[in-house]
């Protein structure tokens, strides 16, 4: 194959170059600031235990619970169906003690699950405990596993569905041919993704988990940081979750196997093939009242004090908006290239670039964070890049995920108009105008949505930067609850709801035009 | 990358422009002091009216995150005076060695001991206490506690002030004890949040019979909302005792200013700010008193200290204790 120059090979190789420095420099100057160079104690082996196990269970069980569902959206037309698809997006972008809450309201002592129960006479569950982290990891992620999964069917071209119709396949011939391999190249990309976000995650485990018993590894980071002022700790532990990280990828990609399809007529999916209704509208049900209900909980504790939230909240929320566009935008800069990159620098090096998007999913964000500050503040008032930090930190963050939605669809493009282009001697831009990125709209639109959202709900990185006076909307909800204002914060956490959720519409909207 | 530099370039167009005429005092503090609803706001109007200077106030995550801020920055720090350091934090502080002496004329100090420190100025304090709702009987200490089927909601000492208060209130109160203490309390903790904002949220919202808060709480609900309906439980052993603090910074290029703030926190202007803002008691009891509303509160009969010296070791202790009795 002729190669000229490839300017999105190198961006693509840029931008791991980034990320790889930001993760792993801000660990060496954490370290470097560190006296000593920490040691592990059984306290935080137990951490490093209960990490790996609680992340492997919710992993396995979002990724089960979410196949049937994502099958179930791919295959039935339905009114509201897209507005459903967005709805049910919505766990995973919320920030996390927004969300505790809402679960709490359904699950929680005094939630509409126990009333209900103790209404009939039957005895109260528990939501404290183990079952409240996986049950609180699965909430949240469920979500991203079914939209994953549903880009994976989407990407089936239509072309197959026609040919198994025509040649009389049933429903199980389809899954065996069609749909299984689809799986089994897209699952275990899934499953990584979540059990990496579960690995990292901490305030879940810290609300739901009802003691020390649920320690993860984040979260004896930050208490290193925090409670013993231990650098060498800290930096050391963050050490561990990118092993693990880089030890997971490893694992996860040797399993993934790519599809072999074959090219199609590249349109969308339309279905012949007739399955009995019920077990998907089931699933469908299901998944929309255990997702949504919490949201609805939210929705009417927040009402009665959205509009009359104080103006310092609004200005919180125009901050946080720009912040979360910005992020979206340096996101899907960042990754396109890294995904055409990996798809042509060849199965070796491709791999290695997959795990440098990766890393950002496995950083702490308190020790890049940390490392950030260390390295910016002899030059700049910390106050003064609180904004820069976040969108930088936030898009880094969200690169795995967007990885996740643009890395098959490149691939697929690449795969079947890479010979075309080349014959007509497309090269650079018009190769990107003419032949990617309207091809890569859908993903596009769902990983941008999907940055900004995050972005929109972080509150990792603004703590360390902000000096009051740039507070994002997270952080104004949090200093709404540390004043008691509980009902000011459940108004503000409703309008943080539903402005990551409108965010997250506009992008995933802006791919769908046309589709 | 473009992209950042132009993010940079419009923060920075975004910033206040700074009085350059004006000296700069840069105070940090804890990010709930510096809020719409904290003390910082009314805190600067008023100092500003006096000292012909810029007041700016830094928030930075609660007390532990201050120090640990203060810490990373070393004497390059902008900061001149820190507040909202506590007793807890004091002998992690003075370690530091980034803090100078108060030049306070000896202040009379209403607090329930004697305070003999002079780098650290007391600027207000309150009692750590179980707060529930009226109609709940509370039991009357940790061991009824313990024995009852009374739920609670408590924050992880490792994340949280009040967390690490309760860790030391039961190792002060019951000493080899504690751990037996803790291990009946288990069955009685609903969960451990990271800190007091969850563990108070989760409690209006119903999840438990009790949160560990302050005896002071109830005060807000009172003043603010006119809701009478919560209470603190008195405990018998007594109440562990925090007293905020505040320390001028030993670096600052504006040590005149600096002594200057310290005195102020302690006048009447902040002090009687402080207790409706904060909802703590004042470490000098203003002119006028506490506001109507106080009176209900309940005081405890003793107050359990430690010296904050011994405040680390007896940490490391409590909390090795704390992590096996309730990892079981």
């Amino acid at each position: 194959m002729a190669r000229g120059a490839r300017p999105l090979t190198v961006a693509g190789l840029g931008s791991a170059a980034l990320v790889a420095a930001l993760v792993l420099g801000t660990v060496i100057a954490v370290f470097a600031r560190a006296e000593g160079a920490g040691a592990l104690g059984p306290a935080d082996w137990a951490a490093i235990r209960f990490t790996l196990w609680q992340a492997a269970l919710s992993s396995a069980l979002s990724v089960a619970l979410a196949i049937p569902v994502a099958r179930a959206l791919a295959r039935r037309r339905f009114l509201g169906r897209g507005l459903l698809i967005t709805l049910l997006g919505a766990p995973f972008i919320l920030p996390v003690i927004v969300a505790v809450l809402g679960l709490l309201m359904v699950f929680g002592r005094a939630g509409w699950v126990n009333d209900a129960l103790g209404a009939v006479g039957l005895p109260s569950v528990a939501i404290y405990g183990v079952q409240g982290v996986i049950l609180g990891h699965v909430f949240f992620n469920l979500p991203l596993a079914v939209r994953l999964i549903l880009q994976g069917w989407l990407s089936v071209p239509a072309e197959r569905f026609r040919l198994a119709a025509s040649l009389g396949m049933g429903a199980g011939a389809i899954f065996r041919t069609i749909e299984a391999p689809m799986l089994r190249a897209v699952l275990p990309g899934v499953a990584l993704v979540i059990f990496l976000v579960c690995t990292s995650s901490f305030a879940v485990a810290l609300t739901l988990g009802g003691g020390p018993r649920a320690t993860t590894v984040e979260l004896a980071i930050y208490q290193a940081f925090r409670f013993d002022f231990d650098l060498g700790r800290a930096a050391l532990l963050a050490v561990v979750q990118l092993a693990v990280t880089l030890a997971a990828g490893a694992l996860a990609l040797s399993v993934a196997v790519p599809s072999a399809l074959g090219a199609g007529l590249d349109r969308v999916v339309r279905r012949w093939d007739r399955a009995p209704g019920w077990p998907d509208a089931l699933a469908i049900a299901l998944a929309a009242a255990f997702l949504l209900v919490p949201l609805a909980a939210l929705v009417t504790r927040g009402a009665p004090s959205l509009l009359s939230l104080p103006p310092v909240v609004w200005a919180a929320a125009g901050r946080s908006l720009a912040v979360a566009v910005a992020s979206a935008a340096l996101c899907l800069v960042l990754t396109l290239p890294l995904a055409v990159a990996i798809h042509r620098t060849g199965r070796r090096a491709g791999r290695g670039l997959e795990v440098a998007g990766m890393l950002g999913i496995a950083a702490s964000p308190l020790v890049i964070g940390t490392g950030l500050f260390i390295v910016t503040f002899p030059f700049v008032a910390p106050g003064a890049i609180a904004l820069a930090v976040t969108g930088l930190v936030n898009a880094v963050m969200a690169m795995p995920f967007a990885l996740r939605a643009l890395g098959p669809a490149v691939a697929e493009v690449e795969r079947d108009w890479s010979r075309l282009a080349q014959s007509l001697g497309m090269g650079g831009w018009a190769r990107l105008r003419l032949v990617l990125l309207p091809r890569l709209r859908r993903p596009l639109g769902f990983a941008g949505g999907l940055a900004a959202a995050l972005s929109m709900g972080d509150l990792g990185v603004v703590t360390l930067f902000a000096d009051g006076q740039s507070a994002t909307l997270p952080l104004q909800l949090f200093r709404l609850m540390g004043a008691y204002r509980m009902d000011d914060a459940a108004g503000a956490a409703l309008l943080l709801l539903g402005l990551s959720l409108a965010l997250f519409w506009l992008f995933d909207r802006g791919g769908r035009v046309n589709a | 990358m473009r992209y950042t530099v132009s993010m940079l370039a419009l923060v920075g167009l975004a910033a206040p422009a700074i009085a350059q005429d004006r000296p700069v005092l840069d105070v940090y503090t804890y990010d709930s002091f510096t809020s719409e609803w904290g003390p910082g706001p009314a805190i600067e109007a008023a100092f500003e009216e006096t000292c012909d200077c810029d007041l700016r106030f830094t928030g930075l995550g609660d007390a532990a995150e201050l120090l640990s801020r203060v810490q990373i920055e070393g004497p390059r720090t902008e900061a001149d005076v820190v507040v909202g350091l506590d007793t807890n934090l004091m002998a992690k502080a003075r370690e530091a060695g980034l803090f100078t002496t108060a030049e306070l004329t000896s202040p009379e100090f209403d607090l329930p001991l004697d305070w003999t420190d002079d780098t650290f100025v007391p600027f207000d304090w309150g009692y750590f206490a179980f707060v529930h709702r009226e109609g709940f009987t509370p039991p009357a200490n940790f061991r009824e506690l313990a024995e009852s089927d009374a739920s609670i909601l408590i924050q992880d000492p490792r994340s949280s002030t009040p967390g690490l208060g309760l860790l030391l209130w039961v190792k002060t109160a019951y000493g080899d004890e504690a751990p037996a203490i803790w291990e009946g309390l288990s069955d009685n903790i609903v969960t451990v949040t990271q800190g007091w904002s969850e563990a108070y949220g989760l409690f209006l919202e119903g999840e438990a019979d009790m949160v560990l808060s302050y005896t002071t709480s109830p005060a807000y609900h009172l003043i603010a909302e006119e809701d009478s309906g919560f209470a603190a439980a008195p405990f018998d052993e007594g109440h562990y005792l925090q007293i905020e603090v505040a320390a001028a910074v030993a670096s600052s290029d504006q040590p005149r200013l600096a002594q200057d703030f310290l005195r102020f926190l302690l006048s009447d202007t902040v002090q009687s700010t402080l207790v409706t803002t904060n909802w703590m008691y004042p470490a000098i009891l203003p002119g006028d008193g506490l506001p109507d509303g106080f009176e209900t509160l309940i005081t405890p009969d003793r107050a359990l200290t430690l010296d904050p010296e011994d405040v680390p070791a007896m940490t490391e202790t409590a909390l090795a204790e704390w992590r096996a009795a309730l990892a079981r």
